[in-house]
């Protein structure tokens, strides 16, 4: 894991997100154990627990006793929602603070992303 | 939580030395935890009291419940891996694993097994003649299969190559995964060790600096740079650790983790980062070292010096 990149557990929940939502994994698929994430990642199996069961209070995994954690129907749905609303404070708003430092108006933003829109 | 062993203002002094100086912390059951600290720093001795090789010169040490110094109820719970083991002059690596086998309780031979040929330690050969990583490898093995409900590792891998010490990473994190128990490792490579850690105690000339949670220390560890007025005025509103400047550029590591903390950091237009364990423990070490000199004109400060 990355060592300045803040807690280990939210760096997991991260990482399991991603992967359901570009689909790699599937709702009602099972999620890797703690172990298997402790051993994959050689981080704390408590650490990787705790990864895990952020997933399960936010509802983007659930617990099948005896089995193991599974993806929940509508996870990838309910994560591609949150993505979006945090999307403008995530990438806008250092966007327009770097704009701001070297005096790029918001209008010329504007033009450089319709002129990037066309191939993206 | 349930504590396996517990330090309560325990002082130990060696002929006008103070070792550890009214520690106070407790050792979580079924816990990876890191001992960190400098070289003389009391990491030795912490675990000499944990063991019963030695006395509090005053306060108490319990470990599952009860003293350990003779007490065998306590100490036959216990394994403790020094940082040089010293073996029998005629002991091969097979005579090492069959006396462990005898004294561990919980002692696993198939995994002892395995983790020989893994390491690729020759068994039928002396132990004087191995080289020193190897000598390592021998405890770390001995230390793995006694699978001891408390578990010491006093720098377990003196002269380990890197990758030895990434088998060991591995199968202390397997066998602590199916075989959860209390283990204690001092080291000075926290950068590689750091992940595997659930708390951390960080000890210096004898005194508690740190004992926290490894995932609460990545959160609250914070380094924030910017221009050098706006991050005095940020470091002086919060637990500063240290800071470094550079043409009017600034650059502190901080303690907080607040979101309020955050969000003054960005007001002043300061970019702040999360900071690893090591870099943490690195700064501590350094500050504690730099006040301990500015006060240590006090006498009753000259008894917490160790060297």
């Amino acid at each position: 894991m990355n060592e300045d990149a803040g807690p280990i557990f939210r760096q997991i929940a991260v990482q399991l997100e991603d992967a359901i939502v570009d689909g790699s994994l599937a709702e009602e698929s099972q999620a890797p154990s703690s172990n298997e994430l402790a051993a994959f990642h050689r981080i704390n199996p408590a650490t990787a627990a705790k990864g895990l069961n952020q997933l399960v209070t936010d509802g983007v995994l659930y617990k099948r006793r005896g089995v193991g954690m599974f993806v929940a129907t509508g996870a990838r749905e309910q994560l591609l929602k949150r993505r979006r609303s945090e999307f403008a404070e995530q990438y806008l708003t250092p966007l327009l603070l770097e704009a701001d430092k070297v005096g790029i108006t918001v209008a010329e933003i504007a033009a450089m992303l319709r002129e990037r829109g066309g191939q993206s | 939580m349930t504590a396996a062993a517990g330090f309560e203002s325990v002082t130990m002094r060696f002929r006008g030395h103070t070792a550890l100086s009214d520690v106070t912390t407790e050792i979580q059951a079924d816990t990876i935890t890191g001992l960190l600290g400098r070289n003389g720093a009391g990491k030795t001795t912490m675990m000499q009291l944990l063991t019963g090789h030695r006395v509090p010169t005053s306060g108490q040490v319990r470990v599952l419940g009860g003293a350990p110094f003779e007490n065998d109820a306590v100490l036959s719970q216990l394994c403790f891996i020094k940082e040089s083991q010293r073996y029998p002059d005629l002991f091969r690596v097979c005579d090492a694993v069959r006396a462990a086998a005898s004294v561990y309780p919980s002692w696993d031979q198939q995994l002892a097994d395995q983790l020989l040929e893994e390491f690729e330690l020759p068994v039928r050969r002396n132990i004087k003649k191995l080289s020193r990583g190897m000598t390592s490898a021998v405890g770390i093995v001995l230390g793995l299969a006694s699978r001891a409900p408390i578990t010491l590792f006093d720098e377990p891998y003196l002269g380990l190559d890197a990758v030895a010490r990434q088998l060991f990473y591995d199968r202390l994190l397997a066998d602590y995964a199916e075989h959860p128990r209390t283990i204690v490792i001092s080291t000075h490579l926290i950068e590689e060790i750091s992940d595997l850690l659930e708390h951390v105690l960080l000890i210096d000339r004898g005194r508690v600096l740190l004992d926290a949670d490894a995932e609460t220390l990545r959160a609250t560890a914070l380094t924030v740079s910017g221009p050098a007025r706006q991050v005095a005025s940020f470091g002086a509103a919060h637990e500063l650790v240290t800071t470094e400047s550079l043409a009017g550029q600034s650059r502190a590591i901080v303690r907080t983790g607040t979101a309020t903390a955050r969000r003054m950091a960005t007001e002043l237009g300061l970019v702040v980062e999360p900071t690893s364990i090591q870099k943490l423990v690195v700064a501590m070490s350094l500050r504690s070292t730099t006040t301990d000199r500015a006060t240590s004109a006090a006498p009753s400060d000259l008894l917490g010096v160790s060297r």
